[in-house]
């Protein structure tokens, strides 16, 4: 019977014994793109920055593509451009938030580039005020929602697997914001979701090879802990992979066939899956051995419940 | 070992089916939309972006509110000040930074004190400092944070009752921080005529004509040089095309529209004008307006609404029923929205606009129609993974799959959740996390199958090994989505919706739905060995 494995049975992969390779790689990477975020900032959309809107009805039917790279050329800022209703009605939206005067003179350079003709049916500016709060509300709910996740893995878990779970989180992160900034990738309001779903699909991911980390700390009290971790590792890996290339493969049709404004938050999502998925296998659990898990606390638990793991097994 | 209750078949059986019931009306045409039952006749509420509309989100202007509570306070101080001869340079209100503040200049420096007292006897909330022969008073924070909240609340009372007057349906009018209230109206392409209603104040005042200063006309342009006279005040007119007439006023107003009851356009009898009908509530107003008429019969009075006059008549009787009428150089469409506006009460405070999305129906039509082939597609490829990975027992999981997601299509039409881009995204998470349940549970049976253990044991006992870390997954997950929830907004909160519901179905869907197809596969296959 044919059977799909993405990951053969049985592999015994020292990942914790390249973990240093990994690590590094990964502390390298992270620090990239903290410079990047630190001194390229993001790449805000007009939700966060504010920015100018022009809702117009073209005397006949626009070169769209023309015109953006008309407008495109003003240097006002990233321009989009949306066809709504009738197909002279267009929705003109350009990046650059200014103030005072400069907006009269940026409105009337988009009026020259136009041309006659046009009606124009708003003209209006998105205050950078708005974007400012925007902000800080998404930083908190994120926070608190971090916090509150963290919370319960220490609760199930040990200290110690909490304090993984927050480096391998702060990596992730990291590395979605820095690609933000890195490519000319516009973070906008969605994009906080994006975030966010990675940062959920990590700490799931990681949760679940705690769980058998947690279980094989039960099952083998004498092994050494490098070896309990690649085992646990080994063992969850084709479910790790698998899960991973499930819920790839529906993002990516997200990213084919959800249209333009589902594809450009669906591409961060990706990224963020293969990130996530990294880091619960590289980050996460090596650094277990790092911080000293009091075995005995396991031991205790197995004494004490009856229908556990390696009784049953047996 | 694998048994499960005749009541726990049952129960699944049913949820599953009440919610494919429920999901349908999402996904048929219009025509079978109509001949459904009506308690089904509900579907996903899409968000803006998804099904084209309106949102707009509007800064109530406290800062003006503020300084109008200060020049009436100023009013009254100087009134009294008078009356106990206190000697002052100036007394005003000034514009600073980012806020206004009473300042009085003072002959002698002693009377700072008794200013003061006068000041807090006006109003009790005032912060006053001294500063040689001058004192300056604001309105204390506290007192403007409440005040703030008044305002905001009052006002959304206010649009809300505009926006139903004007027939938009489903209107979401929301508090955002302190001073911002957000407008969305699915379905509005163009906020044009919601913008023009939020626009006005609409504060009807009636206020006598001062009878020793005239009327001055200036044409469109024109400079005009208006003399001035305590208490009276000059407001425009327009009564034709260009010509605008300065009408003499007294400042203070003999009644307000606020005791204004209903309203409703009527045509003026002398003119053939459109005017609109008024009537005053029971009590007070139609008091009022009895005493003025008698007091000012035969006497021009201004109608006034929001510092200009409509129309300044001679009242040709005493009105003892609490009906008038107002009329005005109006057409048929200014009468109706002064009607409308007059029925929905005044603003508190005025409304600026500080953010504004349209979009537009064809654009969230293309949004709906590429998100809908996006998730079939997804499906389809996450089926096909399963299958190949696990053969019928990877079907069992798509079933399971299929009914996770018209579940979830259910409860966001019961609880009236709308569903936004984000949300599509929660789906799809879904989509990955109830797979991942399914195998997490197919991998651990593999291992026990691996141990040399039967296979039906082996079923139970991956149940049993997957469970605990199944739950700590999904608890994570949703214990993050509660926050998520109570302290996001907007898009965030969308997202937390579908992905805590996502979570929660998908622990039914696992240990109910699938475990009961398995079992019931078992059943029919008994004592046979088999390998996933």
């Amino acid at each position: 019977m044919f059977r799909l494995h993405l990951i053969p049975h049985g592999t015994k992969f020292d990942i914790v014994g390249k973990s240093k390779y990994m690590l590094s790689l990964a502390a390298i990477i992270v620090m990239i793109c903290f410079a990047f975020i630190a001194f390229k900032g993001l790449n805000y959309s007009i939700d966060f920055k504010g920015g100018y809107i022009f809702e117009i009805r073209m005397p006949n039917e626009p070169d769209v593509e023309g015109l953006r790279d008309k407008l495109g050329s003003l240097g006002l800022g990233e321009v989009s451009i949306q066809q709504f209703g009738a197909k002279e009605d267009l929705m003109v939206r350009l990046g650059k938030s200014e103030e005072g005067k400069e907006q009269e003179v940026a409105i009337q350079k988009v009026k020259d580039t136009l041309g006659e003709g046009v009606v124009y049916k708003k003209v209006e500016t998105v205050g950078p005020k708005v974007g400012s709060e925007l902000v800080m509300n998404a930083i908190k709910a994120v926070a608190f929602a971090l916090i509150a996740m963290l919370t319960y893995i220490v609760i199930r878990f040990e200290w110690q697997f909490g304090i993984c779970a927050i480096a391998a989180l702060l990596h992730d992160c990291a590395i979605i914001f820095g690609m933000f900034s890195v490519f000319p990738l516009e973070f906008s309001e969605t994009s906080i979701t994006a975030v966010l779903l990675t940062a959920s699909y990590s700490i799931n991911d990681t949760v679940v090879i705690f769980d058998r980390i947690r279980e094989t700390l039960r099952k083998y009290h004498k092994m050494e802990m490098r070896d309990l971790i690649n085992l646990s590792l080994n063992e969850t890996l084709s479910r790790t992979t698998l899960t991973a290339t499930t819920t790839l493969l529906a993002v990516l049709s997200l990213y084919l066939f959800g249209g333009k404004v589902i594809a450009a938050f669906a591409l961060p999502i990706m990224v963020g899956i293969v990130v996530g998925t990294f880091s619960s296998i590289f980050v996460a659990s090596p650094l277990l051995m790092f911080l000293n898990i009091r075995r005995d606390k396991f031991d205790k638990i197995k004494k004490n419940s009856s229908g556990t793991t390696a009784a049953n097994i047996g | 070992m694998f048994a499960i209750s005749k009541f726990k078949v049952t129960y699944t059986i049913a949820i599953c089916l009440l919610g494919l019931l429920f999901a349908l009306p999402s996904f048929v045409n219009q025509q079978i939309f109509d001949r459904l039952p009506e308690f089904l006749q509900h579907t996903v509420n899409l968000g803006l972006e998804l099904r084209g509309g309106s949102h707009i989100q509007l800064e109530v202007d406290l800062k003006t509110v503020e300084k109008e509570r200060q020049e009436s306070i100023v009013d009254e101080a100087r009134k009294e000040l008078r009356k106990q001869n206190i000697k002052y340079n100036k007394i005003s209100v000034l514009s600073v930074n980012n806020g206004s503040s009473i300042v009085v200049s003072l002959k002698n420096q002693e009377d700072t004190q008794a200013v003061s007292k006068i000041l807090l006897k006006v109003e009790k909330e005032l912060v006053i400092t001294v500063n040689g022969n001058e004192v300056n008073a604001v309105i204390s924070e506290s007192f403007m944070d409440e005040f703030a909240r008044r305002v905001v609340g009052e006002s959304i009372e206010v649009i809300r009752h505009r926006i139903d007057e004007s027939g938009t349906k489903e209107p979401t009018i929301l508090r955002q921080g302190r001073d911002r209230i957000v407008v969305q109206l699915p379905g509005v392409e163009d906020p044009g005529e919601v913008k023009r209603l939020l626009g006005k104040t609409a504060l009807l005042t009636f206020h006598a004509v001062d009878e020793e200063m005239e009327s001055i006309p200036s044409k469109e342009g024109e400079k005009v040089n208006l003399p001035s006279k305590p208490g009276v005040m000059y407001l425009p007119e327009s009564r034709s095309k260009g010509v605008t007439v300065y009408v003499p006023v007294k400042k203070q107003h003999a009644l307000t529209g606020k005791s204004v009851v209903d309203a409703q356009v009527s045509m003026d009898g002398r003119m053939g004008l459109p005017a609109v009908s008024i009537k005053f509530d029971s009590i007070d107003g139609t008091r009022k307006m009895a005493e003025l008429s008698a007091k000012y019969l035969h006497k021009q009075f201004a109608m006034v609404l929001d510092g200009v006059v409509l129309s300044a008549p001679v009242f040709q009787a005493v009105l003892n029923d609490g009906n008038a009428q107002i009329t005005g150089n109006f057409t048929i469409e200014e009468a109706t929205q002064l009607a409308l506006l007059l029925r929905a009460g005044s603003l508190p405070a005025p409304l600026n606009v500080v953010e504004e999305r349209n979009v537009g129906p064809s654009l969230g039509a293309d949004s709906i129609t590429s998100g809908k082939n996006a998730t079939i597609c997804a499906f389809i490829l996450v089926a096909f993974f399963m299958i190949a990975s696990y053969g019928k027992f990877g079907g069992f999981a798509v079933a399971s799959l299929f009914t996770n997601i018209m579940l979830l299509f259910a409860f966001l039409t019961l609880l009236g959740a709308t569903l936004t881009l984000p949300g599509i995204a929660g789906i799809t998470l879904t989509i990955g996390m109830a797979v991942d349940s399914n195998v997490l549970i197919y991998e651990r049976i593999r291992e026990e199958i691996r141990q040399g253990i039967r296979s039906a044991m082996a079923v139970a006992q991956g149940y049993k090994m997957a469970m605990i870390t199944i739950l700590d997954s999904n608890i994570t997950t949703i214990v993050g989505a509660i926050v998520l929830y109570e302290f996001g907004s907007g898009p965030i909160r969308g997202f937390a919706v579908t992905l805590a519901l996502g979570s929660i179905i998908s622990l039914f869907t696992t240990f109910s739905l699938t475990k009961l197809m398995i079992a019931l596969w078992m059943r029919r296959h008994k004592g046979k060995e088999f390998v996933i």
